[in-house]
């Protein structure tokens, strides 16, 4: 028979969402959407005192990456994600670039650069 | 001067663009996702709590319900500057307000359809024509099902004429990166 504890899945997160963000749904710098790309401005060893969460997203945003592909790497809602980017922009320790034009449609250029890499890749 | 200082932290940022692949469930969107994707599809989850009930109103709180939705997603690099990725929308209507999130700034969208079940196809359909988002109807040639030419299905789902049908196959890379062009071409067909 297997131990208890062998039947607790140690990947659960003892804390729930919206208590990560001191229950906040809303960031309090910057407007992420799905495909907002965010950048790290430093290297993820220097202790600056930050939630596990927030470390772990200075770590996966040591290259561009989007706000969903965070958000499915920690494994925490999309929302929630964004209220810590919101913090971290505050404290410059990330730098973003929303879609461009933020809520419009892609420009025609982009959408022919698009059309030619799906040919050509 | 176009010297570059190499000092410098690159903070030129990729653009990132979006495609949503809709349709009923079941009808294959993460396979499609899956088969154009560089990255396995990964999965997103938003919570959504009932509409309508204000945030500061804390009083309502245990009496509010929450549902998480998942969102399966892919990415195609283009180039070191320009990112596209598809996401496969959560198909039931009372997820239309994530619609809302997910179809603002994205390029186009893919519905795709099964013959065997188009009537399932309506409530994605009226949604894109509402909101005056771009969409090409893809059918998925499942194994056994009836064959459609582009055209009966064009009549069966009462399409604007200048909509496009293909058929295609989900499983298939090339088939359906031929979808996602012939979206992509349509949407530079339209008038500005």
């Amino acid at each position: 028979m297997e131990a208890p504890h062998e039947q607790w899945p140690d990947a659960v997160p003892v804390v729930r969402p919206y208590a990560m963000t001191s229950g906040r749904t809303t960031p309090v710098r910057g407007a992420f959407d799905l495909i907002s790309i965010v950048l790290a401005t430093r290297p993820p060893e220097r202790d600056d005192g930050l939630h596990p969460e927030s470390a772990q997203i200075i770590r996966h945003s040591q290259e561009p990456v989007s706000v969903a592909e965070l958000a499915a790497e920690l494994d925490l809602p999309a929302g929630t994600v964004m209220v810590l980017l919101g913090d971290l922009l505050a404290q410059r320790l990330i730098v973003t670039r929303s879609p461009t034009p933020a809520r419009g449609v892609a420009s025609r250029p982009v959408i022919e650069a698009v059309i030619h890499g799906l040919s050509t890749l | 001067m176009d010297s570059v200082r190499s000092d410098a932290v690159p903070v030129v940022l990729p653009t990132a663009v979006k495609i949503l692949i809709a349709g009923h469930f079941g009808v294959g969107k993460t396979t499609m996702v899956g088969a154009v994707s560089e990255i396995r599809p990964l999965r997103t989850e938003e919570m959504l709590t009932d509409a309508g009930i204000g945030v500061d109103d804390l009083s309502g709180v245990e009496a509010k319900t929450h549902t998480t939705v998942a969102m399966d997603f892919g990415r195609i690099t283009i180039s070191r500057d320009l990112v596209l990725y598809l996401f496969g929308t959560p198909g039931q209507d009372r997820f239309s307000f994530l619609w809302d999130e997910l179809a603002a700034g994205a390029i186009g969208a893919v519905v795709l359809a099964d013959t065997r079940r188009l009537k399932e196809s309506f409530a994605c359909i009226d949604y894109f024509e509402e909101r005056e988002t771009p969409f090409v109807v893809a059918v998925n040639c499942f194994d056994g099902g009836d064959r459609f030419t582009p055209a009966d299905v064009q009549l069966a789902l009462n399409l604007d004429p200048g909509t496009p049908v293909l058929l295609c196959d989900a499983r298939d890379r090339t088939s359906s990166r031929a979808v996602l062009v012939a979206l992509l071409q349509h949407v530079l067909s339209l008038p500005v």
